[in-house]
């Protein structure tokens, strides 16, 4: 119970001037561009569009500076700032098989049409601490790349195994049936996979992350390949109302992993590979990775098998993985909570009188 | 429209002092910025779902002759959106239809091309070459 409480304003202007000075920090160092930020803090910017669920790196970028690097307390930023804009509509679905892509891999193939593309990764850096970094020093540009045929569309990996129909075919869906959202109507139980992907997108990278490793280590045992992970910009269409066409807005960057899983098979079906799927804002492959393991496991009762762990528990995770919510409800506990202790105080003394009256 | 959506603020500007400037044009709906929910299908190609929202700016102009112009762009810049609203207007004009495309969109949609290329160049440059090695006895 809250009871309204007064005072403390002058307090409070103190603290939050004091938080801005903390924000700007040591006066001698330069202060830092939002545009720096945005450039060279991508993957951070990239995580906060993805858990703030709005799409805009410079936004991204200056709440990562109002917040002092507090990606979550960013994303709470975002999430606010969108409730302030009016919602134009849907968009068409973005096809990422048409994607510019900096980087394809897969683990299922050595040899695949259009090859093992690395693009910008950490993976095969050792992971020393580089003092280059520390001295300040420009990093050359690269020299110019030669041409290449490649127009950068890859086909996608799943698509081998499908001709053999050695994976099942992802559901078609109906086109002409509502699509859940989220920011329109609150979560309910049991949740379609729509309502699931869109709160795995947006869900916290570490509780994935906590949730997809559990269930490679066996609560919920999946034994997953990556089909494929792929990384690049995907043109975004939308048909306005007045023009009743599609019309390109431009590109957004995204990440998508096909994960395969092991197999499913009935009296009617022959034996397959089972999907899992990841799409996220952004360079997040991590995260992709993670909401993909994570999509797998919650489809444990459409493919006929029992629930045993949390990560395949529908309400356990989707009840659990914004990052938003979950900060809020934990961090009221610190809000003013006076007379509902004063209650509990009351009831512990009359207790330990009443025990003591016994013991007399 | 999506030539314009996808150029800079600043290329329309100057490609509309030098193409655009003097044309009859009456605000419509001045800029805005919204969201647009961006769909995405599971697996690729599945059942559609709400991925996460992004930002867009609209703007609708009226030009001659009564044609509404209309832009759609990317995030919230809205220069971008009245000028691509604008450069949409004029290009509904038979007459000088031809003489933008040739000077404006064309030249913009090359450039863009070549962007597209020169990533699509770098990723090549990452591709890896595996090798086999056999071992003899």
């Amino acid at each position: 119970m809250y009871v309204a409480v007064k005072g403390g304003e002058a307090a409070i202007e103190n603290a939050h001037d004091w938080l801005a000075e903390a924000r700007r920090g040591e006066r001698s160092v330069p202060e830092l561009e939002v545009a720096q930020i945005k450039e060279q803090l991508k993957i951070a910017c990239d995580r906060v569009m993805g858990e703030g669920s709005c799409y805009d790196p410079a936004l991204a970028a200056l709440a990562i500076k109002q917040a002092r690097g507090d990606l979550v307390e960013a994303a709470f930023l975002l999430r606010a700032y969108r409730t302030t804009l009016p919602r134009f509509g849907y968009t068409e679905p973005v096809v990422t098989a048409d994607m510019l892509a900096q980087r394809r891999v897969s683990a299922t193939y050595k040899d695949l049409p259009g090859g093992q593309v690395l693009g910008p990764t950490f993976d095969y850096t050792h992971r020393l601490l580089d003092f280059k970094l520390l001295a300040e020093g420009e990093v050359p540009r690269p020299e110019p790349t030669p041409a290449a045929s490649a127009d950068g569309r890859l086909p996608p990996v799943t698509d081998i195994l499908a001709r053999e129909g050695l994976i099942q075919d992802e559901p078609p869906g109906d086109d002409s049936a509502p699509v859940g959202d989220l920011t329109r109507e609150p979560l309910l139980f049991p949740a379609d996979r729509d309502l699931r992907l869109q709160n795995l997108a947006r869900g916290d990278e570490g509780f994935l992350l906590g949730l997809g490793y559990a269930s490679q280590r066996g609560f919920g045992a999946t034994h997953p390949f990556v089909g494929e992970i792929r990384m690049g910009d995907v043109t975004v269409a939308f048909v306005p109302e007045e023009l009743g066409f599609p019309v390109d807005l431009g590109e957004i960057e995204l990440t998508e992993c096909q994960m395969v899983n092991q197999f499913q098979g009935s009296d009617t079906a022959p034996p397959q590979f089972t999907r899992g799927y990841g799409l996220v804002f952004g360079h997040a492959e991590r995260r992709a990775m993670a909401m993909a393991l994570v999509d797998r496991a919650l489809r444990t009762n459409e493919l006929g098998q029992d629930v045993t762990a949390p990560s395949q528990d529908q309400e356990f995770v989707l009840m659990h993985s914004d990052n938003v919510q979950a900060t809020g409800f934990v961090e009221h506990l610190k809000l003013p909570h006076y007379v509902d202790f004063q209650g509990e105080l009351s009831m512990l003394r009359s207790l330990r009188t009443a025990w003591q009256e016994t013991k007399a | 429209m999506g030539v314009l959506a996808r150029a800079s603020a600043p290329e329309l500007e100057a490609l509309w002092r030098a193409h655009g400037a003097g044309a009859a044009l009456a605000p419509l709906r001045p800029a805005e910025t919204g969201l647009v929910m961006v769909r995405g299908r599971a697996g690729g190609t599945g059942q559609r779902f709400n991925l996460g929202e992004m930002t867009v700016t609209r703007c609708a102009v009226e030009g001659p002759g009564g044609v509404i112009g209309h832009g759609y762009v990317k995030g919230r810049d809205k220069r971008h959106a009245e000028l691509a609203a604008a450069f949409d207007a004029l290009l509904q004009d038979e007459a000088r239809r031809p003489a933008l495309l040739a000077a404006v969109i064309d030249p913009l949609a090359a450039a863009q091309a070549q962007r597209r290329a020169t990533v699509a160049a770098k990723a090549a440059t990452t591709k890896v070459e595996f090798f086999t090695l056999v071992r003899g006895e």
